[in-house]
């Protein structure tokens, strides 16, 4: 793998099979898939042309005979699935969430959900996550697009440890589950795969009695950091909740949050439409409970181009821009630290 | 073997009776696509009646041969005949299109017994169909699947993507046949679509193709033996299309050929015209 040593692979500037092999959330998947495909023939993979890069080949190299390459052919890629699923397999679909959600929607929808069909899809380069490939590979709309479809069961995974989870829990999940995955490169929040993960269940990943942050994918781990910061500093005791289902969406741990911290912040790498901010605005507002809220994510447009990290932070999808959007939320004035003033 | 004289003579009964059965179900339904569903009425008499391997009275049979209308307007053709095949009461067909019906003009594989896939949505059905041939093989299962496409459904990009792999997959227990009216909604293919040369397309995607008439029992029989026996020699490589050359409206005088009957009501003057044209052609 000579390309691996090349500055574009180690920096990830040009995407390209070797720097895919960095993909951390999507080897965890491929080799947990592999893990699950031993136990259970019924389990077959399909891509287009994403083998390497979804890393659904490390199940494809285990078992060449039960991974189909449809080649560069999203429609087909998910009609097939369905019919496969009709003849008694369990066929896990890969490719990049943007030709999942919209490339072969009406497969999606009619083939799969309509029929109610076990079908699983992993779908990869989710967000923003893939930034610097330019906006046609950038998926901002996804969730809105797959909570919308009947039957369907919606998930991001905070990261590679949650990602495995998601992957042995859905075989026991009937019906069709979306599973949106970033690129890999998404910092780990996780230590283990030992917290209890259920699917539907929100996982308070910090007690807090003044506010709460509702996160899913990537910014569970920004949140985390933010409610850290809060707390040290202002003084401020923040919940932060993993709300890693989308649909069907955990109501109880909204409704409980806005009764015992009556602030509610939802962070997500979505636009503010239709995602995991409007999933929990629906619950507030047909509920009575009274809360403050507010959403970070992309706004309605389409996103800029840029390494992730670079545009997370021009979204305020990151540590800082939730630590600030928070502080306005409660009114709070952050004074200036004069040790940095000793620094200049 | 080639059929007989008496089973020609009894499949075109059944035809003829199945035909009446749509014009009956569109009257009561207010309304059905019934060019498309008399065009492919022979096709789908043969499959049922002669070679489909399957139990109506246990839809589910895991052994059975699949079926996908990919056309899937034709529905009240394949609602007509999946009824005189016993799947269900055929007095549930006066329900067709009504309120909370099981069954609209798209059937719902869900809701009807003995449909396959839900389709309806044009270019959907090849690629499921595919998948099920890929299951049937990787589970070692010999149960044949059949799609009928839609000429006009041709149009669609994914069926493309469908025929480029199934025949990468030489799927040869895929069985695809093609209901070759020349109309769609707009006018003939020719005109709104150009399909031709369509045989040459589809033997460009690696398919072995084979031209009937589709009215004709005798060459319905000889085409679908012969990718039957295909499916069973492990040197075919190529999957089969039978491009079947039809008629829309085909056994009612006053629909044949003509582009309005793609869709169409009847009232009782009307559906009796029909009727008596059908027997008329006995």
């Amino acid at each position: 793998m000579a390309g691996r040593s090349t500055a574009a692979a180690v920096t990830g500037t040009t995407w390209n099979v070797y720097d895919a092999n960095t993909l951390t959330q999507a080897e965890i998947y491929g080799r947990v898939l592999t893990e699950l495909g031993e136990k259970d023939a019924r389990i077959v993979a399909l891509t287009a042309d994403l083998a390497k890069s979804t890393k659904i080949g490390v199940f494809g190299e285990r078992f060449p005979e039960r991974l189909v390459n449809v080649g560069i052919a999203e429609q087909n890629l998910f009609g097939m699935a369905a019919g496969m699923a009709k003849s008694g397999l369990l066929p896990f679909v890969s490719t990049m969430s943007v030709f999942a959600s919209m490339r072969a929607l009406e497969q999606v929808r009619t083939d799969i959900c309509y029929q109610g069909l076990d079908v699983k899809i992993i779908a990869t380069h989710g967000g923003i996550s893939f930034g610097q490939a330019g906006t046609t590979h950038h998926c901002t709309e996804d969730i809105a697009i797959m909570r919308a479809l009947a039957g369907m069961t919606v998930i991001v995974p905070a990261d590679g440890y949650e990602t495995a989870n998601v992957v042995r829990a859905c075989v026991e999940r009937p019906g069709p589950v979306y599973i949106r995955l970033g690129r890999g490169f998404e910092p780990l929040h996780y230590a283990d795969e030992d917290y209890g993960f259920r699917i539907g269940t929100a996982v308070e990943i910090a007690s807090g009695a003044d506010f709460t942050i509702v996160c899913c994918g990537v910014a569970v781990y920004h949140a985390a950091q933010a409610a850290a910061i809060l707390a040290e500093t202002d003084g401020v005791s923040v919940r932060v909740l993993n709300m890693h289902t989308l649909k069907p969406l955990d109501d109880a741990a909204v409704l409980a949050a806005a009764r015992e911290t009556g602030h509610i912040l939802t962070v997500e790498e979505h636009t503010v439409v239709g995602g995991l901010g409007s999933a929990v605005a629906d619950v507030l507002a047909q509920s009575g409970v009274v809360c403050t809220f507010a959403k970070i994510g992309l706004p309605d447009c389409y996103s800029e181009v840029g390494y992730p990290e670079d545009l997370y932070c021009h979204y305020g999808i990151d540590i800082d821009g939730i630590v600030d959007r928070i502080r306005v939320m409660l009114g709070i004035v952050a004074e200036l630290d004069e040790d940095w003033e000793d620094e200049v | 073997m080639p059929l007989t004289d008496d089973e020609v003579r009894d499949l075109q009964a059944k035809a003829r009776e199945l035909r009446c059965l749509m014009i009956d179900v569109t009257t009561w339904a207010g309304g059905a696509h019934i060019g498309g569903a008399l065009s492919s009425a022979d096709l789908l008499t043969a499959l049922y009646y002669k070679y489909l391997n399957v139990r109506p009275d246990e839809p589910d049979w895991p052994q059975r041969d699949r079926f996908v209308l990919s056309k899937g307007h034709a529905g009240v053709g394949l609602a007509s005949v999946l009824a005189d095949r016993g799947y269900f009461p055929g007095e549930l067909l006066h329900e067709f299109n009504h309120f909370k019906s099981p069954f609209g003009m798209h059937l719902d594989g869900g809701k009807v017994p003995g449909v396959d896939a839900s389709t309806g949505s044009l270019g959907h059905g090849l690629s499921q169909a595919l998948g099920m041939a890929w299951g049937a093989r990787y589970q070692k299962e010999s149960w044949l699947t059949y799609c009928l496409l839609g000429d006009g459904e041709c149009n669609e990009g994914s069926v493309w993507e469908a025929a480029m792999a199934a025949s990468h997959h030489r799927a040869t227990n895929l069985i695809t046949l093609v209901d070759r009216n020349r109309l769609m909604i707009d006018g003939p293919t020719e005109e709104v679509m150009s399909l031709e040369p369509l045989a040459d397309k589809w033997r460009a995607f690696g398919f072995q193709v084979v031209e009937i008439d589709g009215h004709d029992f005798v060459q319905i029989a000889a085409a679908v033996e012969g990718a039957r026996s295909r499916a069973r020699r492990p040197d075919a490589v190529a999957p089969t299309v039978i491009i079947a050359h039809t008629v829309k409206g085909k056994g009612v005088d006053f629909m044949e050929g003509n582009v309005k009957w793609h869709y169409g009501s009847l009232d009782s003057e009307l559906a009796a015209r029909a009727r008596a044209s059908i027997v008329r052609v006995a």
